[in-house]
């Protein structure tokens, strides 16, 4: 798909623009409907728009297999850490109010933090969804040509 | 108030209309499409209920990435449905008895949107009194998500989690050539 323009053209312009308004639902989830999961579905569907347009090579170029694993993970691990930390200030396990000095503040800082970790697990296991299922097919035609032989 | 009321109903015909269509049809493609069609009606519905949250997930993964994902899966297989062989009458009668029952029983369902409702009797006054005062964010979904109820949540990350390794576990396996013997020495693909 990489030769239509059009899809080309297009999809240049839609990918910055998905990629903020993921970032705009992840870090304004409080006031806004909106927050982790949402953010990383819609920031992984830029990617994997892109890896329509240009193949999965060129978008694994980008965010590659090994990143996404590591992504996925440090996005739980962020969540349990900030919920280990709140433990470690003197508080109860995922209990934000030990993180600052002000109620209101710690409660914030922790909500944000903790839908960052949701965005980005969120994010990079839709992109592994993706991957695997869009690599199965390459497999899958490489056995059968094989098997044609 | 009563366009609020039309809109409804023309939503909930076409979502009747697009589920029979979905049932019907044998083209697996024109089905995921109409999957997705779906997700984005019952989107529209959750805006109509202002339900923000659940009507922004439902349009981003009902009718986002489960479509991509449903293509991603129709390029594995073929792209019609195997004709059903019969009727099976005694799936019929069930699905028919089943839904008399639960139509029944919604009427004893308490009336939509009403204050004593258990629902809204429960832990629903705590958060929307004290949501702000606790938190200082207007966002009440968020705040019983990320915060009153975020154990709920991480357990919700970690199912994702291991959906995604289960998925990167299933399809690692090499894939076997159909209708032949597999070759044990089969050269594997980076993994």
């Amino acid at each position: 798909m990489r030769t239509n323009g059009i899809l080309r053209v297009i999809a240049r312009f839609l990918i910055p623009l998905i990629m903020l308004f993921g970032l705009y639902i992840q870090f304004h989830g409080e006031y806004s409907p909106g927050g982790g999961f949402q953010a990383g579905v819609v920031f992984a569907a830029a990617w994997i728009l892109f890896a329509l347009i240009y193949g999965l090579d060129a978008a694994l170029a980008v965010i590659s297999q090994r990143a996404q694993f590591v992504l996925a993970c440090l996005g739980a691990l962020l969540y349990a850490f900030v919920g280990l930390l709140g433990v470690m200030l003197g508080g109860r396990f995922l209990d934000f109010r030990p993180l600052l000095e002000s109620p209101q503040a710690a409660q914030q800082a922790g909500i944000i933090a903790v839908e960052f970790g949701v965005g980005v697990t969120v994010a990079a296991c839709s992109m592994l969804f993706f991957t695997f299922f869009a690599r199965r097919k390459r497999e899958i035609d490489a056995v059968e040509a094989g098997g044609a032989d | 108030m009563v366009i609020e009321f039309l809109i409804d109903i023309a939503l909930l015909m076409f979502l009747v209309t697009v589920a029979i269509a979905i049932v019907r049809v044998r083209d697996l493609f024109s089905a995921a499409m109409l999957f997705a069609i779906y997700s984005l009606l019952s989107a529209g519905l959750f805006a109509i209920l202002d339900a923000g949250d659940v009507a922004l997930t439902e349009a981003a993964v009902g009718a986002g990435i489960s479509t991509i994902l449903f293509l991603a899966v129709l390029a594995l297989t073929s792209r019609e449905e195997h004709p059903a062989p019969g009727t099976n009458r005694l799936a019929l009668a069930v699905v028919t008895v089943t839904g008399a029952c639960l139509i029944y029983a919604a009427g004893d369902l308490p009336d939509f949107g009403a204050a004593d409702n258990p629902a809204q009797l429960h832990v629903a006054p705590y958060y929307t009194e004290q949501t702000y005062s606790d938190m200082g964010i207007p966002n009440m979904v968020a705040a019983v998500l990320a915060g009153y109820r975020s154990i709920d949540t991480m357990g919700e990350v970690f199912v994702i989690l291991t959906a995604g390794l289960a998925v990167v576990a299933l399809l690692s396996v090499p894939p076997r050539r159909r209708r032949r013997k597999p070759e044990p020495g089969e050269p594997e693909d980076n993994t």
